[in-house]
């Protein structure tokens, strides 16, 4: 592609800013960055994992434990974290308790606040859906949306191997191994070099989501299953266990949350206009060509 | 060092607009989707698509795992009702269950009015399974009692007949439009699976109360809501329509899916 076929204002912009004295905050060309199978699939995943987050939750709070192996110690201990609420001599009190520790968590966990009334309940009502305890609800959207998310990430899977997304952007390569310190470096420095790539980190951050914690999580809830468990016998198996599934993907819902809130910061950190527009247009302003070493690699519309 | 306060203040910003999103979330917009609707029908289908694919990969007879004495590591856990209330069942407990019959009623050919007695001279079968409720948990306890498919086979099913129900003695709910008993229902493939069985013993005792006494059934392959206590009638029928709302169960009534594979 050239500069032309983006539009004249796009060129009217590079043009205005080549004088301009930042080097890194200067106008490069715009490339067509993401296709649109790309994009419509990152937001199908963000609309499915928004709804499986928080209908997880709700799931969750109905027996806000987690354990390790096939059953859930009552008359044992074998509970990883528990979340629970009780009544003390000074209040009502929600408390978290992590491989035997135990945290006062009131206002988060155990013990939450809705419309002035404290209500013992594992994660607060702002963090469920629905708002209220209603685990048949949560079941139905947690359900729908791990169907979406599967099919997905299974179109995405095939659309990125026909259409070279996944060698060309994805896969990483020597030299981003090489570069990792660097890229490191880069990314503590806030620095970032807007390119056709992705850079070295975003890589295995997003080949982490895509090929690890997607699937994990997928594995772990099928592990849930009684019915999966009879059809295939060795996957809870494999995790250790029905309840270890269970902990595993709470646990992997953390990092996935981990992954949002760190996607965002960095979203905002190298510019949120450039980045939104992107995924949403799959167009991108790169670094000046002056950039060492950062020719854009360009490509057509078509 | 200009760069860094700028990046400096994105990051602040940064933090702001994540800390909004997750008070966004908060609402409760969503709500909603509990009432019956549109919505709530084309969430619901993926119910249909689970229970498809369950089926397909499970097939009728693959068995549940079964686990080994040394899992038992405690009383199974009880849930929903625990101490029926009812006068007819405090009766018949008072009795030790002497005059306490199952019935096998519907669509059959030679309805049935069964003795525990007479189950319990019935061939039985004993399984160590793991119980997984519909809530999270799991536990691991040995069951006893009469397969299933040979009481259908005694009762001689009649063809037209699709569906199993379980009628139960405990009230789990009292309403102002009366009180309601639990009731569920599996279909013949899973009445008919070699691990569904009525049981009457529990980690080699009889059945406590706690746990369903003097019946219960087991269907090892799906959740705990599946498999009714205190059972006193199973009847045979074509359609879920005459019970309840027509969900085919207590809790399916209540939004639960009826499968209840995951």
């Amino acid at each position: 592609m050239d500069l032309s076929n983006s539009g004249s204002s796009n060129e009217g912009r590079t043009a205005a800013s080549a004088g301009a004295p930042e080097p890194s905050r200067a106008a490069g060309p715009v490339i067509y960055r993401q296709s649109l199978w790309t994009r419509l699939t990152h937001w199908l995943w963000a609309i499915s994992l928004f709804f499986l987050l928080l209908s997880g939750l709700q799931i969750f709070n109905a027996h806000p434990v987690l354990y390790f192996g096939d059953q859930s110690g009552f008359g044992f201990d074998n509970a990883v974290l528990a979340i629970g609420a009780e009544n003390t001599e000074t209040g009502a009190v929600g408390h978290t308790t992590v491989f035997g520790h135990r945290f006062d968590t009131s206002g988060l966990l155990g013990l939450s606040w809705e419309d002035g009334q404290a209500v013992a309940r594992g994660f607060p009502s702002w963090a469920t859906i629905p708002s209220y305890h209603d685990l048949a609800t949560g079941r139905v959207v947690h359900f729908f949306f791990a169907w979406m998310l599967s099919a997905t990430l299974l179109l995405w899977l095939l659309g990125s191997l026909v259409n070279g997304h996944l060698g060309r952007d994805l896969a990483p390569r020597l030299s981003d191994l090489r570069n990792l310190p660097r890229d490191v470096a880069d990314h503590v420095r806030l620095r970032f070099h807007h390119t056709r790539q992705y850079n070295t980190l975003q890589k295995f951050a997003y080949g982490g989501v895509l090929f690890a914690l997607f699937p994990l999580m997928i594995a772990t809830g099928l592990a849930m299953s009684p019915t999966m468990n009879a059809a295939l016998p060795w996957l809870p198996e494999v995790f250790g266990g029905r309840q270890t599934a269970r902990t595993i993907h709470f646990l992997a819902m953390l990092l996935l949350v981990g992954f949002f809130v760190i996607h965002m910061l960095m979203i905002l950190a190298a510019g949120p206009i450039n980045e939104l527009r992107s995924i949403v247009t799959g167009w991108y302003r790169t670094d000046p060509p002056t950039h060492a070493g950062m020719q854009p690699e360009v490509r057509s519309r078509s | 060092m200009s760069i860094f306060r700028i990046n400096r203040r994105k990051f602040l910003a940064a933090s702001s607009v994540a800390a909004s999103g997750l008070m966004l979330s908060g609402c409760d917009v969503f709500d909603g989707l509990a009432a019956d609707g549109g919505v709530r029908d084309v969430l619901e289908s993926a119910n249909d698509l689970t229970y498809r694919v369950q089926r397909l990969l499970a097939g009728r007879d693959s068995l549940a795992q079964e686990f080994s004495e040394a899992d038992i590591r405690q009383p199974q856990r009880p849930n929903g009702v625990t101490a029926p209330d009812d006068s007819i069942y405090k009766d018949l407990l008072s009795r030790d269950f002497a005059d306490w019959r199952l019935q096998v009623a519907g669509l059959v050919e030679k309805p049935l009015s069964l003795s525990r007695d007479e189950l319990q001279k019935m061939p039985s079968r004993t399984q160590i399974t793991r119980h997984d409720c519909v809530e999270g948990w799991s536990c691991i306890a040995k069951w006893t009692g009469v397969p299933l498919a040979l009481v259908l086979d005694e009762a001689k099913v009649k063809p037209q007949a699709r569906f199993v129900v379980f009628h139960c003695l405990d009230t789990i709910e009292r309403g102002l439009s009366g009180d309601v008993k639990y009731y569920g229902s599996i279909d013949l493939i899973d009445a008919r699976h070699p691990q569904t069985i009525l049981a009457y013993g529990l980690n080699g005792k009889p059945l406590p109360v706690e746990n369903g006494a003097p019946l219960r059934v087991r269907v090892e392959r799906q959740l705990g809501y599946k498999m009714p206590k205190y059972i006193n009638r199973i009847e045979l029928v074509d359609s879920f329509a005459a019970m309840g709302f027509g969900k085919g169960g207590y809790w399916e009534d209540r939004g639960y899916d009826w499968f209840g594979g995951m």
